[in-house]
């Protein structure tokens, strides 16, 4: 890998344009939007980008899988496929805890708007006792 | 079977196999049974280990026999042994604390999925602290944060399920970040082996992939350990969680994560010359004075104990960073110490706080008037760890900042010095907040009835308080592994 060094060329690195989009898109939503549900989908698109990244360099074109035989001299490496699986349980745990919490904030607040359940604690009757 | 040699092992494994089992047993006093087992294994094991490398240096467990930069390795030297004996040790003194306190703070049918959680949870701190592989850093830190996040809903308050969901989001960020960083240096070494990457890294040295992996791993793990201004998830987090977990969290999960960045920046940056391009140390020493003082102000205004001593816990981060941002090694052994002393001293406030929630019903400034007569021994508890955050001498908190003063002596930074002791100041202010109210103010009618405090509460409470003013005077133990250990991370630096 001597990306830093060459010259950047579109098609060359065209997975880190795409990961970089799908990064700063993703970092966006969690930031810019208050309902708690699409937080937590910027959130999934954040973490998606971190595959692309792994993957991407893994494969090399006309590849195959890394299983010795006589017809083949090129293989991907498939440390990062094993890598990312382990990633991909980790979103998805988190995604379903995210959606948990998101059901009993629901329950307790009435609503997933972030602004609004701030603005709920603020209220004295709220007290924040109940839950 | 001789199982000494397979310690590191068991030091992850037992805690790891106890959290199913506490989930199948379901009955509460059988799941605490087996949890407290676990940790106070894992304790024994960490005291073990420790000894065995103060003795014969160095050890590499090579998990499923795969050898070293291949498989994953477990390595244990002087500086993670010292961070899994805080942890492990922690987390055996708060094991037994949480059975009386999450009592009246955790509804009944939760308690044994509480210890689950708490189980997988010190699982993780453990697995991020003695593994030797990048990756596996990265899916033990999601183990422990998880469990975290799942904790600290479980507070009364309805608030704590919203500071658990933005930890979430905070956390899962940061842990991203590391991934991302962890991938970039991947790419550029092809090894995912710490000692491996810190070897291979000389050959790639300053390009921009290095450079954005640092940028990554820095932000990431700042996250985690709550360097100011990155700290907003935390003070919800520890004022809303059940007092049990704020004791295990404020003294364990932002020292691992301490840990992570001392590990990348020493081990896998710190041959390269990446610090010479960036203004790191710089950096460093703005965002810890900052925290410093913003943090200490805030807490002076905090109207809430534990959220008081939450925004203390940032401003102690930021002591730990100064010492860090000094790259000597008495800088070093500053941070590595007050990482270790003001894990002791928190994780003794937070017990002690989760004894006034239980005796007065509350952490409020305004509910604990007159603590120092309803509560004289839990009140005088929470002083001596005030001191202790002050660092007044006897107590843990004096040895690191007296360590600290003398690292920036010796970059002969004189107005450092002054800045230490001028934020010193600060923490008596809201330190004195505390006295003022417990000592100065009459009772509130309300709180006549004190719970009686049970054993399993008072007696590790007191142990860790004790503890505070045993590390403020017998210094071999810790000073003697952090200066080791500091000067092990240093070697062989330019």
């Amino acid at each position: 890998m001597t990306g830093a060094t060459t010259h950047m060329t579109l098609s060359g690195h065209f997975t880190y344009f795409i990961m970089v989009f799908l990064m700063i898109a993703g970092l966006f939503i969690v930031i810019s939007r208050s309902n708690l549900i699409k937080k937590l989908v910027g959130l999934g698109i954040f973490q998606t980008s971190v595959y692309l990244l792994y993957i991407a360099p893994g494969k090399l074109i006309g590849g195959t899988a890394p299983i010795l035989s006589d017809a083949f001299t090129v293989y991907s490496n498939p440390l990062p496929h094993v890598l990312i699986l382990t990633a991909i349980v980790v979103g998805v745990a988190t995604l379903a805890l995210g959606l948990a919490l998101v059901v009993r904030i629901r329950e307790a607040y009435d609503t997933i708007e972030e602004d609004e359940i701030l603005e709920r604690d603020l209220k004295p009757e709220g007290d924040g006792k109940t839950k | 079977m001789n199982l000494a040699p397979h310690l590191p092992a068991l030091q992850v494994v037992i805690p790891l196999i106890a959290a199913p089992l506490t989930v199948l047993l379901r009955r509460r006093s059988v799941a605490f049974g087996v949890a407290l087992a676990a940790s106070w294994a894992a304790f024994v094991i960490s005291i073990l280990l420790w000894m065995q490398v103060a003795q014969s240096g160095t050890i590499s467990y090579a998990i499923g026999s795969w050898p070293a930069p291949w498989g994953i390795e477990y390595r244990v030297d002087r500086l993670n042994s010292f961070v899994l004996v805080l942890v492990s040790g922690i987390a055996a003194l708060v094991l037994p604390y949480s059975r009386a306190s999450i009592e009246a703070e955790v509804s009944p049918q939760q308690h044994y999925l509480f210890y689950t959680m708490f189980v997988l949870c010190l699982t993780g701190l453990l697995g991020i602290t003695i593994t030797g592989d990048a990756f596996n850093i990265f899916v033990f830190l999601e183990v422990s944060s998880l469990s975290t996040y799942v904790l600290i809903a479980l507070g009364r308050d309805r608030r704590a399920l919203f500071a658990g969901y933005q930890y979430l989001l905070m956390g899962s960020i940061g842990a991203t970040f590391l991934v991302i960083g962890i991938g970039l240096l991947y790419l550029m070494t092809g090894t995912l082996n710490l000692d491996d990457m810190g070897q291979r890294i000389a050959s790639v040295q300053g390009t921009r992939p290095i450079l954005a992996a640092l940028a990554f791993i820095t932000v990431g793990v700042s996250l985690k350990l709550a360097l100011f201004p990155l700290h907003q998830w935390l003070p919800n987090a520890y004022t809303f969680a059940p007092s049990a977990v704020s004791a295990f969290l404020a003294a364990t999960a932002t020292k691992v994560a301490v840990y992570v960045l001392l590990r990348f920046y020493f081990t896998v940056f710190g041959e390269s010359a990446v610090f010479a391009k960036l203004p790191m140390e710089e950096m460093m020493l703005l965002l810890a004075l900052a925290g410093m003082f913003a943090a200490s102000t805030l807490a002076i205004f905090q109207t809430d104990l534990k959220r008081l001593f939450a925004y203390s816990s940032v401003a102690q981060i930021g002591y730990i960073i100064l010492g860090m941002s000094f790259d000597s090694v008495s800088g070093l052994t500053a941070s590595i110490v007050h990482l270790f002393n003001h894990g002791v001293t928190k994780g003794a406030i937070f017990m002690l706080l989760g004894c006034v929630t239980l005796g007065m019903g509350g952490t409020s400034l305004a509910r604990i008037h007159g603590l120092g007569k309803r509560m004289p021994l839990t009140s005088f508890g929470i002083v001596v760890g005030g001191l202790s955050l002050m660092g007044v001498p006897g107590t843990a908190g004096f040895i690191s900042k007296w360590y600290l003063l003398l690292a920036a002596l010796e970059k002969g930074q004189w107005w450092l010095v002054f800045a230490i002791v001028l934020s010193s100041l600060l923490a008596a202010a809201y330190v004195w907040r505390f006295v003022e109210v417990a000592y100065f103010r009459e009772p509130r009618k309300d709180t006549e009835n004190v719970a009686a405090m049970p054993w399993l509460m008072s007696i590790p409470t007191a142990i860790l308080v004790i503890a505070i003013v045993y590390f403020g005077l017998d210094t071999s133990f810790t000073i003697g592994t952090a200066t080791d250990a500091a000067a092990s991370l240093i070697r062989g630096r330019p």
